[in-house]
């Protein structure tokens, strides 16, 4: 095989190994700008609105989250668009001075209509009932969530 | 781990699925492999192969079956991870395969043996996206896993199942097949870490004295982690396996520091580092040898102690220049066992500092697909997960490709998915599965919601609808 050949073929290859490169760049740069939720989801976000309004109405959407028991009985928080942060630490929306909550322990916040509760990490867990939070999980009013020693319970 | 607190971070946007992305990647991937099988025939033997469509067609298969996998297991992880292992593993065995030519198999050398084990690999793969459907329930597995883990490391001392192969004694042999449990070990001590530190996390961080700058944490709360990581090392000492050592040690610091947020933690590793180092170096005979060796390779081809390996990898990159000789036009069998720990060396001398410089790339963007899952992943034992398997490819590449190149001390790890070795070749895939795993569950939008009407208006609980 003559010389030329060889180096177009040792050429070429290095050209594939670079496309593949950068193809691999690109799909990582349009994923990084492609993750858009109004576009891809409006619609469907519309359809659910109208499934929403047929569907017998609900007893409305939770307004506050209050304490009703534990150290900071009575300490509330209103539910508005900013999530609200739970725990121990200084930025949170509702402190407790409980020893068995962490430092940011859970986090209420909004979906569409939908209010959940998501653990942060915590320690000693976040539970609805009796079940420990592994992955947010969707809250109504009169749902209590436990903390430590603490109950909130989310209300109108 | 600073993100979880971030407005927004839990529900903002929604990531797209990306398979076919993912599926337009893999046909390049297989170009890169299924080429260079090609254009190792023409460089070496002057002609295609003649079994390029099998080999091609079955290489398809495996990525084909890894996809169709990742389809319907995990749709929404991340589009790239497995087209860049496949590229790499192609690259890798065609780069097998012509040594194995030089060496005069052309037939069922180490190229073949290792495209069974690569099948293995995607095997497990499969297996590992179908049974962990999700990765919290290995949180479950902490000490058993980290029991499992100090066994396997153990295995290669147990009289007449393990064997000493060029100096480390991390072998074992059954029934003529030999494996390194430690490959396996690593996956097993990254779930140990992970589980352990996510759930006692706070306490290290907060509770516990205060000396000189630092914050010690209190010894019941890092008393069991610290024997597990010191069992390890004792034993990969023991063992002479140092790179697996330095692995292990670079893991763990790296999975205190992303836990506890103390960088407080990088100093202590750092001064640690050094006095293990130090005692190593002194202990130790064959690591002064290796020092000596990294410090003027030189001075000692031909001589006792033996540098022809580093050198003549060193020599091979040198006469690779920008790009390379192309294949069939250098010498790569001139450096011993060039296929497992020295396959960098061999691809800088054919394809040049170009290749390597792609394949480094590559390594780069599997690490930063890892470290991108940890910071979207929304629970702490996730991101402690994929940040743990990202830092193993990321150490281990770095101390393999830093000792070739002579940056550091060369000490014996496989470059992962390129160099020939079955157990490292599999523990990378399950890797691999674990991380795409973690990534489809971050990237997932959060369950939809669906009024059930039947209860009526008096229900408390709702029912959400798992994906």
């Amino acid at each position: 095989m003559s010389e030329l050949t060889l180096f177009l073929i040792r050429f070429a290859y290095l050209a594939v190994l670079w496309i593949f490169v950068l193809a691999a760049l690109s799909v990582i740069r349009t994923d990084m700008f492609g993750a858009r939720l109004p576009d891809s989801r409006a619609p469907r976000g519309a359809r659910k609105q109208n499934k929403v309004a047929k569907a017998p109405r609900r007893r409305g959407a939770p307004t506050h989250v209050i304490v009703v028991e534990g150290a900071n009985s009575g300490d509330r928080a209103e539910l508005g668009d900013i999530p609200v942060l739970i725990g121990r630490g200084p930025d949170a929306a509702i402190r407790l001075d409980d020893d068995y909550v962490s430092t940011r322990h859970a986090r209420i916040a909004a979906s569409g209509d939908e209010w959940y509760v998501e653990d942060l990490g915590s320690t000693n867990g976040t539970y609805v009932g009796a079940n420990r939070l592994t992955e947010p999980l969707s809250v109504t009013v009169g749902s209590q969530v436990r903390i430590g020693k603490t109950v909130l319970e989310l209300r109108k | 781990m600073p993100s979880t607190n971030q407005p927004g971070a839990l529900m903002d946007f929604v990531h797209r699925s990306r398979r076919g992305a993912e599926l337009f990647l893999l046909v390049i991937a297989l170009a890169v492999g299924v080429g260079a099988y090609a254009a190792v025939g023409l460089g070496v033997q002057g002609e295609v192969p003649v079994n390029i469509v099998g080999y091609g067609g079955w290489l398809a298969l495996l990525v084909l079956a890894a996809h169709v996998a990742l389809r319907m297991l995990a749709p929404y992880a991340d589009p790239v991870l497995l087209p860049l292992v496949a590229a790499l593993n192609g690259l890798g065995l065609a780069v097998i395969h012509r040594i194995d030519l030089a060496k005069g198999n052309d037939t069922g050398g180490s190229a073949q043996q290792q495209l069974i084990w690569m099948t293995l690999g995607v095997i497990l793969f499969i297996g590992t996206l179908f049974l962990v459907r999700d990765h919290r329930l290995l949180q479950r597995f902490t000490y058993t896993s980290a029991l499992a883990a100090v066994v396997l490391l153990l295995l290669p001392m147990v009289p007449g199942l393990g064997f000493r192969s060029s100096g480390a004694q991390i072998w074992i042999k059954i029934g003529g097949m030999t494996f390194q449990p430690g490959e396996v070990a690593k996956v097993l001590l990254v779930v140990a870490f992970a589980g352990y530190l996510v759930r006692h996390r706070d306490a290290l961080a907060l509770a516990g004295r205060r000396v000189l700058f630092l914050d010690l944490p209190r010894g019941r709360d890092l008393g069991p982690i610290m024997l597990i990581w010191l069992l390890s090392l004792g034993i990969l000492a023991a063992q002479r396996d140092l790179g697996s050592a330095l692995l292990f040690f670079g893991l763990f610091l790296v999975l205190l520091y992303v836990a506890t947020e103390r960088p407080g933690w990088l100093v202590v590793g750092g001064a640690l580092f050094a006095a293990g180092a130090t005692l190593a170096y002194f202990s130790f005979n064959h690591v002064q040898v290796r020092v000596k060796i990294w410090r003027d390779p030189m001075a000692y081809i031909d001589g006792t102690p033996d540098s022809r390996q580093l050198v003549e990898g060193l020599f091979g990159m040198a006469w690779g220049g920008l790009i390379g000789r192309g294949f069939g036009e250098g010498s790569p069998w001139r450096i011993p066992v060039v296929e497992s720990d020295f396959i960098m060396a061999a691809i800088g001398e054919e394809l040049g500092l170009t290749a390597v410089m792609a394949v480094l790339v590559c390594y780069g963007l599997i690490v930063e697909r890892a470290l991108r899952t940890a910071l979207i992943c929304r629970d702490g034992f996730g991101k402690l997960l994929a940040v743990g398997l990202g830092s193993v490819i990321a150490l281990q590449t770095f101390v393999v490709i830093g000792g070739v190149t002579a940056l550091i001390p060369l000490t014996g790890l496989t470059t992962p998915f390129i160099s020939y070795g079955g157990s490292s070749l599999i523990a990378n895939w399950v890797i691999i599965a674990l991380i795409a795993r973690v990534s489809d569950h971050a990237r997932k939008p959060l369950p939809e919601w669906t009024p059930d009407d039947a209860e009526g208006e008096n229900e408390t609980t709702q029912v959400v609808r798992l994906r």
